[in-house]
């Protein structure tokens, strides 16, 4: 291991409140559960923070349920028990697909979906699946709750919208209608990192989201006018290349996902419009 | 901290954030749990809290507080570790101890596809995989019909 964990600070709040409380007087704070992607980087020595909030003990954060019509998610969820709540697999199944293809069972065990998210990385396999949702975020601070749109979360490579003294404390994902359908393609089945991630949803108003194909997730929205307006599964691949800007890096080239996307784009149409439509 | 290891109340003075990989094996002299890539790749260094199978080289030592933690050498496989040896479900035996770790959460007769997805966390460069899992499903089968305990080995 490359980091000198003794310059390192973690404080234990007991509470969410105490966390928030922590975060507006002594921060910042760099939020730090599962530690599946903030250990790989101390492992590096890449960590660039060196004080952090341990959210791993508060089992308030780890809440699956209904809120009216809407499913909440605590940002403690993991991805076991993504792939274990009967709620998330009749609401969201597309995600306890993301979640099954997250790591091996060790990584699931200890991954969120609050840090999934709050870790931002383009190739983070549940983002496509709450951008093609049209989730939202909830961000508490000690004074503050806000509910942001997740595609308009990221402002960057890895940078978020949030204020340092916010918390991401559950994601909400409103009653969605219409066949859900998630692809990640990676070097092998288990323990890959995407080279690219699709999640989208068919009906009248058909939704796509993607992953690995730049600096952010990207909501497809130019293709899925193209789908919408019957303008033909050409066009809406066509559309596509316009709105995403995949790089060449150690885990594909940008050509290769250009093609990839189109292709899964082309697959998610072909199931959508060869299966019968509810109301027909 | 205080936590259980292996069966036992414990209490170990180490710095919050270094790794429970190296706390247990530099401070609880447990060193049967291996260190692989240390990035949470290759599952050497599974262990057990709570329970459920974790990468200890990706845990942050303050979270086992109050927690049950379980390590190869408190793990009470040997119906596992015969089978292991039976049918050379270790070669190198680096990955051996997450192996057996990860499959500590099995139930008994798993199918192919479960112990396929157990151990998807796990890498093995040696045996192709084919010997362990011939191993576990032996292990399982054979811990089904005979109580915990009733193997010993060597």
């Amino acid at each position: 291991m490359r980091s000198v964990v003794s310059t390192l600070e973690l404080r234990r709040p007991r509470s969410i409140r105490e966390a928030l409380t922590m975060l507006r007087d002594d921060g910042p704070f760099v939020p730090l559960a599962g530690a599946t992607d903030l250990y790989v980087a101390l492992n590096f020595g890449t960590l660039t923070a060196t004080r952090f909030l341990d959210l791993w003990p508060l089992e308030p954060l780890r809440r699956v349920e209904m809120r009216g019509d809407v499913l909440s998610l605590g940002a403690l969820v993991t991805y076991t028990s993504l792939t274990r709540s009967r709620l998330v697999t009749q609401r969201l199944p597309m995600l306890v697909d993301a979640a099954r293809l997250v790591g091996g069972v060790q990584i699931q065990n200890r991954g969120t979906i609050g840090g999934n998210i709050a870790n931002g990385s383009p190739a983070g396999d549940t983002l496509p699946v709450f951008a093609a949702a049209d989730a939202v975020v909830v961000a508490r601070s000690a004074s503050t709750e806000r509910r942001i749109p997740f595609v308009e979360l990221y402002s960057g490579y890895r940078t978020t919208v949030l204020r340092p003294d916010e918390l991401i404390v559950a994601v909400e994902v409103p009653a969605l209608h219409g066949g859900q359908w998630f692809r990640k393609v990676g070097t092998r089945a288990a323990q890959a990192i995407s080279k690219i991630v699709i999640a989208a949803i068919d009906g009248d108003a058909p939704r796509v989201a993607l992953g690995s194909v730049g600096p952010v997730v990207v909501r497809a929205r130019r293709a899925e006018q193209a789908l919408a307006a019957g303008q033909g599964i050409d066009a809406a691949v066509a559309a596509l290349q316009t709105e995403i800007s995949p790089i060449d890096d150690v885990r594909s080239t940008a050509e290769y996902r250009r093609v990839v996307a189109g292709n899964l784009l082309r697959e998610f149409w072909t199931r959508a419009t060869g299966r019968p439509r509810p109301d027909a | 901290m205080q936590f259980t290891l292996n069966g036992r109340e414990v209490d170990v003075a180490a710095h919050p954030m270094r790794r429970l990989l190296d706390v247990l094996r530099e401070d609880c002299e447990l060193t049967g749990t291996k260190e692989g890539c240390g990035e949470g790749e290759c599952g050497a260094c599974t262990v057990l809290i709570d329970g459920q199978a974790v990468v200890s080289c990706l845990v942050p030592f303050a979270q086992v507080d109050g927690r049950d933690v379980r390590t190869i050498e408190g793990a009470d496989a040997q119906a596992l570790q015969r089978a292991f040896m039976d049918h050379v479900g270790a070669q190198c035996g680096i990955c051996t101890p997450g192996m057996i770790m990860a499959a500590m959460s099995l139930g008994p007769d798993p199918t192919r596809k479960q112990m396929q997805e157990a151990l998807a966390g796990n890498l093995c460069r040696c045996t192709g995989y084919e010997a362990i899992y011939r191993a576990i499903g032996e292990a399982k089968r054979a811990n089904r019909r005979t109580p915990l305990g009733v193997e010993s080995i060597g």
